[in-house]
């Protein structure tokens, strides 16, 4: 594996499986009654979090405290960001404190690729921008393994047809997900209206359709992207409620999905919009088991760009 | 009194140069080398066997000589701005450059849209004496966009301003556009316009295709670009008044200003080297050094840039010169200032992208770095040809130097995106009204 983990594309085939099969080794400990390991004792894990995302933050320093690693949460509201301090700044102070890896969430895209430049220690990217989120499409990569292979090791998702939903234009976890499925051997479709689209989406390793009714009798995975306020004002579809008539996944819909396919949220939801309340609490979806993922996959990721040591069961 | 003030003082016999004459095809060629004595500030003959006693000698054997290069759009940031660049720098950057006239942009802090301004600007030039500055006006008060700023006032300056543009951002309002392109009629003047239609643009960091969508950057389509520039060469027909097109950056651009030329409207253009030159798949490490406005385009916008350069569709290279702070681009891309330095570059590079590709010779670099930029920008001194009796603004410059990496030059800021490339060339010596402002290469 790379030193960082920025972009989907920086994992092979064989890198992403290797994750995928730390996170299982490491899904046996959840089950144990003392959950920690000592792997990571005295490494040190920033997290800097540039925009507000209690969700994923929590989700890391769950994953780095259970490796036994000191973590720092530095989050920019009430900092030296907030007085002006520049992220160039900001990383070579993480540097003189000798950070050991740092997990960034920064709202412009391509910043922790800039923040790879400044510090020496791993760059873990947890959302930049309108780029990418690749943890969480390892945690999604990891869950539909889960339930359509069992979590069997060494399995790709070769011939899984994933059919992602919504606002890909904004939306990082598509970008990973599209990178990372594919590189799996799934087919990932993208449904969206045109204006969600980004302008030569035909160039990504995936199939586009405007048309999510026809795509769904043939998915094994149905994952819903969150539709952000801020494109509901600016006419990127003409209302909410049209939005949820053609691109909402409701009961009638997810009655057409084959009796296995699965429903993925990345979450935050908006119910009633892109998801209804009695998909996102059925037995199809994997929303809430994709938040314990979340914490297993991130383990395995520091686990593995750390170099961490004391669990030799795990085939490095 | 400044170096140039006190042109005359020495005479220079530059001998052995191959004289690049705009217009006649292939001269640089077969028509071999000659000696050009200058004296007084002008070129005081052009021949051979020229020697005299007295005279100071530079030995051009294996050079080309330009009429002194100008440049319709340059950022000089003063005043306002100087942590980035002055007129003294900007102007030695410029001479180093190879040239000898530039024409520096209104978006200062204050901006240049009162005489005031525009005469400081001007007389900044004069005390640095590296090359004439020609300030440009702005075309809205404040660069607002909403009224016309005093344009017959500065254009009756001692300035003389007769360009006038709000780049930065595009006068997007077809009724303001409509009366700038009219009023200057009134005395000779020209619209230079920054085509990018706002709301097409909310945001746009980057060319918007197969890497914006990639990297997750907002996109800046190039109808965003055509359709003003469309728009512009419609309103310039209609009111009879120069429009200048500033650094056109797309295929789509190139082809409608080749139609308004086909009618005969009159339209002008420019194109920056770094459009002819690079690429936006050169954004994928997220290095804001590549960022600029308009942004860095497709190889097949380049290729198109570049015929359209030679056809002579585009009229010249002009080279946006926008130098920042480095404090400025060491962010996040979203966050860094759009802009890249380019005036100590500029030749180096259209001999790469236009010389080196046989898409033009050495006559056509001078029609369109020296002879078309000045006859847009009204400077009758400037753009030659090299004969006698004509201002001694010339540019001696070695296309054989081997190609080298562009290293730290002049101006105050760093933002060059050909940092750690090799580009080809040299610019020897530049002569400004027959006094040195470059010799072998460095600051005379």
């Amino acid at each position: 594996m790379k030193r960082h983990l920025i972009s989907a594309a920086d994992l092979s085939r064989a890198d992403a499986l290797l994750v995928l099969d730390t996170a299982e080794e490491l899904a046996g400990l959840a089950d144990r009654p003392i959950k920690k390991l000592p792997t990571l004792r005295g490494r040190t894990v920033v997290n800097l979090f540039f925009e507000d995302s209690t969700r994923t933050r929590i989700s890391f320093e769950a994953a780095a405290k259970r490796l036994s690693a000191d973590v720092i949460n530095f989050s920019a509201k009430g900092s030296s960001v907030a007085k002006g301090e520049s992220l160039k700044d900001t990383a070579l102070t993480l540097e003189a404190m000798g950070a050991d890896a740092v997990v960034i969430r920064h709202g412009a895209s391509g910043a922790a690729h800039r923040l790879a430049g400044w510090v020496r220690g791993s760059v873990v990217n947890a959302g930049d921008g309108t780029h990418e989120h690749p943890t969480q499409a390892l945690l999604d990569a990891f869950t539909i393994r889960r339930r359509l292979h069992g979590g069997t090791r060494g399995a790709g998702l070769d011939g899984v047809r994933v059919t992602i939903v919504g606002d890909v234009l904004h939306s990082r976890v598509a970008r990973s997900n599209v990178l990372l499925l594919s590189a799996l051997g799934a087919e990932v479709t993208l449904a969206a209206p045109p204006t969600l689209l980004p302008l030569a989406v035909e160039s990504w390793p995936c199939s586009v359709r405007y048309d999510l009714d026809g795509e769904l009798p043939k998915s094994d995975v149905v994952m819903m992207l969150r539709v952000q306020t801020e494109r509901m004002t600016a006419a990127y579809f003409p209302s909410v409620r049209e939005y949820s008539r053609r691109y909402g996944l409701d009961a009638a819909r997810m009655a057409r999905l084959p009796g296995h396919a699965i429903v993925m949220h990345p979450g935050p939801m908006n119910r009633g919009v892109e998801i209804a309340a009695e998909v996102a609490d059925s037995a199809r979806s994997t929303v809430v088991e994709q938040v314990a993922n979340g914490v297993t996959i991130r383990m395995a990721v520091l686990y593995l760009l750390l170099g961490g040591t004391g669990f030799p069961e795990v085939a490095r | 009194m400044s170096a140039a003030g006190a042109a005359g003082s020495a005479q220079w016999l530059i001998r052995g140069a191959r004289i690049a004459a705009a217009g006649a095809a292939g001269s640089a060629g077969a028509a071999g080398a000659a000696d050009i004595l200058l004296s007084g500030g002008v070129i005081a003959a052009v021949g051979s066997g020229l020697g005299r006693a007295g005279v100071r000698v530079l030995d051009a054997g294996g050079l080309i000589a330009l009429p002194g290069l100008v440049d319709l759009h340059a950022h000089l940031r003063e005043p306002g701005r100087e942590d980035a660049e002055t007129v003294e720098t900007g102007t030695m950057a410029a001479a180093l450059g190879g040239y000898t006239a530039v024409h520096a942009m209104a978006n200062t802090e204050p901006v240049a849209d009162t005489a005031g301004v525009v005469e400081q600007v001007w007389r900044l030039g004069r005390a640095a004496g590296h090359c004439d500055v020609q300030p440009v006006g702005a075309v809205s008060a404040g660069l607002a966009g909403a009224r016309l700023a005093e344009l017959g006032t500065m254009a009756d300056s001692a300035a003389r301003v007769r360009v006038f543009s709000d780049d930065g951002r595009c006068v997007a309002d077809p009724l303001l556009m409509r009366r700038a392109l009219e009023y200057v009629k009134a005395f000779d003047g020209v619209i230079a316009q920054h085509a990018q239609d706002p709301r097409l643009t909310e945001g746009a960091q980057l060319n918007e295709g197969e890497v914006s969508g990639r990297l997750g950057l907002a996109g800046w389509p190039a109808v965003a670009e055509e359709a003003i520039v469309a728009r512009d060469c419609l309103l310039a027909a209609h009111v009879g008044s120069a429009l200048h097109v500033c650094h056109v950056s797309t295929a789509g651009s190139a082809e409608i200003i080749r139609w308004a030329k086909s009618k005969g409207w009159p339209v002008t253009a420019e194109v920056t080297p770094h459009h002819l030159l690079l690429t936006d798949d050169l954004a994928a490490g997220y290095d804001p050094v590549f960022k600029v406005n308009p942004p860095l385009r497709t190889a097949a916008d380049v290729a198109e840039l570049r015929r359209a350069l030679a056809d002579g569709t585009i009229d010249c290279v002009a080279t946006d010169h926008a130098p920042h702070p480095a404090e400025a681009k060491e962010t996040a891309w979203p966050e860094a200032a759009p802009g890249m330095i380019g005036l100590e570059t500029a030749l180096r590079a259209v001999q790469r992208a236009m010389v080196d590709t046989g898409l033009l010779d050495w006559g056509g670099v001078a029609d369109r770095m020296s002879a078309r930029p000045a006859r847009i920008g009204r400077l009758a001194g400037h753009g030659g040809p090299l004969e006698a009796g004509r201002p001694a603004n010339l540019t001696l410059y070695d296309p054989a130097a081997p190609a080298a990496a562009v290293t730290h030059g002049a101006s105050k800021s760093r933002n060059t995106p050909f940092a750690g490339m090799e580009l080809p060339g040299r610019v020897v010596a530049t002569f400004l009204r027959g006094v040195p402002t470059v010799l072998d290469g460095m600051p005379a």
